[in-house]
């Protein structure tokens, strides 16, 4: 078994989570890099929200151990909220609330100071070129720029690793290339960038990919090589041919 | 520090952007108070009153002058037989008949003591018990004038005096009780839905997994809430003092000390509500339901807590508002010191601390 190393953004050995007799997450062993793009895949039910959960410093797992940003997820919860990001599948900024505001009031929960969210927010609003919107409330924004906003709110304290769960939902493709842009970006200046998603396209952009069944992870590697290990032409196959295996619903 | 503010500022915008919210938060205070102050006052006027004139003497008619100048009733044409007073009544012109017997003059001067007969509609009893007294003290008034000029009479009549209130100003009542109203939709209902609001767009799982700590999610998204009830609270103070002359007697500092107590346990209220709720709507729900009409049922403020069959009397011990009110009442109107209330603000104390601490312990950190 492998110490934590600094390349190593997370760390899982035979992670598990039980609830009464029902294992959601099932002796899950992975490493993350640092800057990479993992996917985490399954189908509903196959605990990858629990696995989540346990990752983000919420709930703590029935045995096994694992560090996220090199943080025990026992015992060091707090500091693995610090040095993380998250963006939900559900809309995630205040609607009532202005570009501007949003930007600052994530920024003031994540203990940034007043001059270095107003030096970083314009920075921000200028790339994403947001300027004329900036006082506009986020509700009145269209849903492609929404989701841009959100990310780059989710990694606007520059955490080493950032969550995203199901965060295209409800997208068009040519809008989720253009979201997808922002998180090889992030990945490249040294976020890692740990996503789950439905959408099998996407699944293609990750650097690796994961698939629970049933709790447990049944495959994990490059699209490239699991496409090749499961004699599929799409990742949507590969996809099947592994939930098929799932016995609970 | 720099977190909270950060969520302070936010609470505050949500507040000012939402009209809906800013309407209920000072539009309700401002209409409950002139509803209760003004429309819904106990005080009876302009009553319509016949006679029923047997005598027809000098006497009769120096009653009816009497009455005549007085405020509270309207004299209409005298009516001729008992029948008439019945169909008087129902066609509703009338509300109550004085019936002077044929020596009414006569007897007044040569026994000094007489019967007149009162005849009210008690399909409204409240008015009926209001003619009562009223048509009373005017008789009173009346024989006492006469008294020096005949033999003295020995009479026993009650000189009913209200303390603390003695033009029986109804507002003064309501004061209380829609203080304790006011706070527990601001605090509980607002605060309740505030929070599950969050929940159902998503924005709760953020916080979550912000270095935010739960306790402290909690805590911020109630203190707005406390202060804006206390903005309230002088708003509806000063709305009773100079709108409705209402004096307030007692420490306007044990008055404020025991509110932000009240509004603490409305708010624990809320917050439970919340935890235990998903969507607004339910949490809308239970507030109202849940909270309101006990407070309006069981405050005694609108009913009389002692009229009440025993099981509401012993469900109104749960409600907080009724402490509240009890307190309020002593202290506003009675002048009262923290001697008299501390009993009611123990209980208070109590089930704040207990109400915060469930609430505490029930908040999950669910994700999703």
């Amino acid at each position: 078994m492998a110490p934590a190393t600094s390349d190593k953004a997370m760390t899982c050995r035979k992670l598990t989570k039980r609830f009464g007799g029902f294992t959601a997450v099932d002796g899950l062993t992975f490493d993350v890099d640092r800057g990479e793009i993992f996917g985490f895949l399954g189908a509903n039910g196959a605990g990858k929200t629990t696995a989540m959960r346990i990752l983000c410093g919420l709930s703590h797992p029935t045995s096994g151990e694992a560090t996220v940003a090199g943080f025990d997820v026992y015992r060091e919860t707090e500091q693995i909220k610090a040095n993380i990001g998250y963006m939900s599948q559900r809309f995630s900024l205040y609607e009532n609330l202005t570009v501007v505001e949003n930007i600052t009031f994530f920024g003031g929960v994540y203990g940034l100071s007043r001059p270095e969210i107003r030096r970083r927010s314009e920075a921000l609003i200028s790339t994403l070129g947001l300027d004329n919107e900036a006082a506009t409330l986020v509700g009145a924004l269209p849903v492609g720029w929404k989701q841009k906003l959100a990310f780059s709110v989710a990694v606007f304290h520059r955490p080493q690793i950032v969550f995203l769960d199901e965060p295209t939902g409800g997208v068009d493709p040519v809008t989720r290339r253009q979201f997808w842009d922002l998180l090889y970006e992030a990945a490249a200046s040294g976020i890692t960038v740990f996503v789950t998603t439905h959408y099998m396209d996407e699944a293609e952009y990750c650097n690796r990919i994961s698939v629970m069944v049933d709790g447990r992870l049944e495959a994990l590697d490059s699209p490239a090589n699991l496409k090749r290990q499961f004699n599929a032409q799409s990742m949507n196959e590969v996809f099947l041919q592994l939930a098929r295996r799932a016995e609970r619903s | 520090m720099r977190q909270w503010l950060a969520f302070i500022r936010k609470e505050f915008y949500h507040v000012f952007r939402d009209r809906r919210t800013l309407l209920i938060l000072f539009g309700m205070p401002v209409v409950q108070i002139v509803l209760f102050g003004f429309a819904l006052s106990s005080e009876v006027k302009n009553i319509g009153i016949a006679a029923f004139d047997n005598a027809h003497d000098a006497a009769s008619e120096q009653v009816m002058d009497r009455i005549r100048t007085s405020s509270y009733f309207l004299v209409k044409p005298p009516v001729r037989s008992y029948g008439e007073i019945e169909k008087r009544f129902r066609d509703g012109s009338i509300k109550c008949t004085l019936v002077f017997p044929t020596d009414f003059g006569a007897a007044l001067g040569r026994e000094g003591l007489v019967q007149v007969q009162v005849i009210a509609d008690g399909s409204d009893p409240n008015t009926a018990t209001t003619v009562f007294s009223y048509l009373s003290a005017i008789l009173a008034g009346y024989a006492g004038e006469l008294a020096p000029t005949h033999r003295a009479a020995y009479q026993i009549v009650p000189q009913i005096r209200f303390l603390y209130n003695e033009e029986l100003n109804g507002s003064l009542n309501f004061v209380p009780g829609v203080i304790a109203l006011v706070f527990m939709i601001v605090a509980t209902a607002l605060t309740s839905v505030s929070i599950v609001r969050e929940k159902e767009l998503g924005t709760m799982e953020i916080l979550l997994v912000s270095p935010l700590k739960p306790l402290m999610v909690l805590v911020a998204k109630a203190v707005p809430y406390l202060l804006l009830c206390i903005v309230n609270l002088v708003l509806i103070l000063l709305l009773s003092v100079f709108l409705l002359k209402v004096q307030i007697r007692g420490s306007l500092l044990l008055l404020f000390a025991e509110s932000v107590l009240f509004i603490v346990t409305c708010l624990a209220l809320g917050l439970l509500i919340s935890n235990r709720t998903s969507s607004q709507q339910t949490a809308m729900l239970i507030s109202m339901m849940g909270m309101m009409l006990p407070t309006l049922l069981l405050t005694g403020f609108m009913f009389p807590l002692e009229n009440m069959p025993w099981i509401f009397r012993i469900v109104s011990h749960v409600v907080p508002s009724r402490y509240y009110y009890e307190i309020t009442k002593a202290v506003m109107l009675k002048g009262l010191g923290f001697g008299h209330v501390w009993r009611e603000t123990a209980v208070l104390f109590g089930m704040a601390t207990a109400l915060l601490l469930v609430a505490l312990k029930t908040f999950k950190t669910r994700l999703a």
